[in-house]
């Protein structure tokens, strides 16, 4: 009884601090707190620490309480890579507005420009991250949100360098109108589940875009994905929504637009898939629907690798990719239907939309090359196209049942 | 020789002939851009149409033409003249006349479109070099089998034959190797047997700078760094002129030795 009393006093006591002393505590080179950690030490739960315009050598800054760290015209911490240079372990964190550059490079440990650990709530915005190992880390925290962020690695090799934004076992994050470049993963995430990635740009990195294991139940929406190494690649998850993202320029020996691994239940819908050399590869992924669709210019459009079932393409459309659609083996459990091809070559007599003659995706030399690679030399060769025609008119190596019943005989727009 | 050259291309360049020939690519280069309406994507279509119709009219314009002034060859070899510059001269008047046909026939409505403003320039004077290097090889090749071949009959013959083993049997042989070969590393073979057809050559030479992101799987990386490095494209350059000449210097060989 005794102890439950001196509880609620003292929470009545902190109650009462903290509308008494919620305050701005300023931080620049000539005021009387002149550095972050210092500032923080002196700061009481809910306050506001706001950092000027200036340079703060400092690294390994721990944010245990309640703040919000607001810079004012970009204030640099320069962590002279040193290690880690902002943790947070409180709820309820603000950190907006810091240029934050040079954190240190391990191999042992994941050092990070921002590391959020078990922690609730908290918002990261607006900071611009560069020459960085990791860039935003969230550890087993939930309910954060991740807004406007630049982010600027200079990564080479991707055995010494990091991920822009990692998310590891964070669920209902929501990660919007960020830019990443030059890291290895432009945004990770692992064992995160219900999270929004929205708005989003990721280019030029080193390893994939986006990149997912083991999430289920999220959401991504409106970004970009440009120039990486890989492209995306999404592996293992459930139920994961991708819409009116753009895949481009995915260019490489072994890149791809979206790279699909395990994935079941998802929904793909209005991405544009441009220049890539495989807009979609995809292994051991079923129940997936993808429809509205654009795959323009890529070298497969989607290149089937074997285990997948009960999907559907529907309503996509397929502009002058190389070869549509790629297949490995004879069995085929998946549905096309009511998507454009550029290289139908049927009529429509009664005029209502839909080509009276099916369509075959999977051409005879797509199958070829699938065995042997080297044959892609003998691309647009007539001798190619005389055996795909053939193919065409009797299907003996490639799927009977696999072709677009309704074919539509106009691009599809929604 | 020149005096020969000069007449043979002016007798063409009066013949009916090749005007039908320029009109073909100039009607073809017409439809192309107006129902395409995207430069690049014509000149893909039309690199398909060149590499199969170049080589064969080469072929069959090159037999036709020996066939025909063979009553004037042979009036020119009563006169104090060289051979070799008689059946060149022959041969560079038919070879420069078709070049020209399908330079003129295909830059004209081109550069109405507005190629120079257009980035796919440099593919599309690409397009134009390799067809002018298969018409002066498979007319070379054509004057060969004509040279050979005092029977018409059999001389076309072989001229249709040549072109499809050429552009068609050829490229299903190399097919049926490279399959029978899989467990093998192929990189080499694939590359070696690119470089001896003409035609697979002008084709890949072209197709690399268009179809670039489906050769950039990993096979293709093999490939592109080939052909598409200044090395490869030098080499590949070279191996078009070692076409050219290797059957020019038969014919000046053979029609040494012919006899008349």
């Amino acid at each position: 009884m005794r102890i439950n009393t001196t509880y609620c006093l003292l929470s009545l006591l902190l109650l009462f601090t903290r509308f008494a002393y919620s305050g701005t505590i300023e931080v620049c080179n000539d005021c009387p707190i002149t550095s972050l950690k210092e500032a923080i030490a002196f700061a009481k739960p809910t306050d506001t620490v706001l950092v000027k315009k200036g340079t703060y050598k400092e690294h390994s800054i721990l944010i245990n309480k309640p703040l919000s760290i607001i810079g004012e015209n970009y204030p640099v911490i320069d962590g002279e890579r040193k290690g880690e240079i902002i943790t947070i372990t409180s709820n309820n964190v603000t950190v907006d507005g810091l240029f934050i550059i040079n954190v240190g490079t391990s191999y042992t440990e994941d050092y990070a420009a921002i590391r959020i650990k078990k922690s609730k709530h908290f918002t990261i915005k607006n900071n611009v991250l560069e020459k960085l190992f990791f860039g935003i880390y969230l550890e087993k925290s939930n309910y954060g949100k991740v807004i406007h962020n630049k982010i600027i690695g200079e990564a080479i090799e991707e055995y010494n360098s990091g991920n822009g934004i990692q998310l590891w076992y964070s669920n209902h994050i929501d990660i919007e109108h960020n830019y990443v470049e030059h890291v290895r993963d432009g945004i990770y995430l692992e064992f995160s589940d219900n999270c929004t990635i929205k708005n989003n740009v990721s280019t030029l990195n080193l390893r994939y875009g986006l990149h997912f294991m083991f999430s289920n139940d999220d959401v991504y929406q409106n970004n970009t994905f440009e120039k990486n190494g890989a492209g995306v690649a999404v592996m293992f998850s459930k139920k994961i929504k991708m819409l009116d993202n753009t895949f481009k320029e995915n260019w490489g020996t072994a890149s791809y637009g979206l790279l699909l691994k395990e994935i079941n239940d998802a929904e793909i819908s209005r991405n544009t898939f441009e220049e890539n050399t495989i807009g979609i590869n995809i292994e051991g992924s079923n129940r997936i629907i993808y429809k509205n669709n654009n795959f323009i210019n890529n070298g497969w459009a989607v290149k089937v690798r074997g285990a997948c079932y009960t999907n559907s393409f529907l309503e996509n459309n397929f502009l002058y990719n190389s070869f549509d659609i790629s297949y490995n083996s004879k069995v085929n459990d998946n549905i096309f239907d009511k998507n454009f091809w550029s290289n139908y070559t049927g009529y429509d007599l009664d005029k209502n939309g839909i080509g009276d003659v099916p369509y075959r995706p999977v051409k005879l030399f797509s199958y070829i090359v699938n065995r042997t690679p080297e044959t892609i030399i003998l691309l647009r060769s007539l001798f190619i196209d005389l055996i795909d025609f053939s193919e065409k008119v009797s299907p003996v190596f490639t799927p009977d049942n696999l072709l677009d019943n309704n074919p539509s005989t106009k691009k599809i727009t929604w | 020789m020149l005096k020969i050259l000069k007449y043979s291309f002016f007798d063409l360049m009066r013949s009916r002939w090749s005007y039908v020939y320029f009109a073909f690519y100039l009607l073809l280069g017409i439809v192309l851009l107006f129902l395409n309406n995207d430069l690049s994507k014509a000149v893909i279509t039309l690199m398909n149409v060149i590499i199969v119709l170049v080589p064969l009219i080469g072929t069959i314009f090159g037999v036709m033409y020996y066939y025909n002034s063979k009553e004037f060859t042979e009036l020119l070899l009563a006169q104090p003249l060289k051979r070799s510059s008689i059946f060149l001269g022959q041969y560079l008047g038919v070879a420069l006349s078709l070049s020209m046909s399908l330079i003129l026939g295909l830059g004209i409505p081109f550069m109405f479109y507005g190629l120079f403003k257009s980035t796919a320039i440099w593919d599309f004077s690409l397009l134009l070099i390799t067809g002018s290097f298969l018409t002066f090889i498979f007319t070379a090749l054509a004057f060969n089998i004509a040279l050979s071949n005092e029977n018409k009959i059999k001389g076309f013959g072989y001229a249709i034959l040549l072109w499809l083993f050429l552009a068609i049997i050829y490229d299903g042989m190399f097919l049926m190797s490279l399959i029978l070969f899989e467990d093998y590393p192929l990189d080499t073979l694939s590359l070696v047997g690119t470089m001896l057809n003409p035609i697979d050559l002008s084709r890949t030479l072209i197709l690399l700078k268009l179809d670039i992101s489906a050769l950039l799987g990993y096979t293709g990386a093999i490939f592109k760094q080939f052909f598409g490095t200044n090395f490869g494209l030098i080499v590949s350059l070279s191996t078009l002129t070692l076409w050219v000449i290797l059957p020019v210097l038969r014919i000046i060989y053979k029609s040494k030795r012919k006899d008349f």
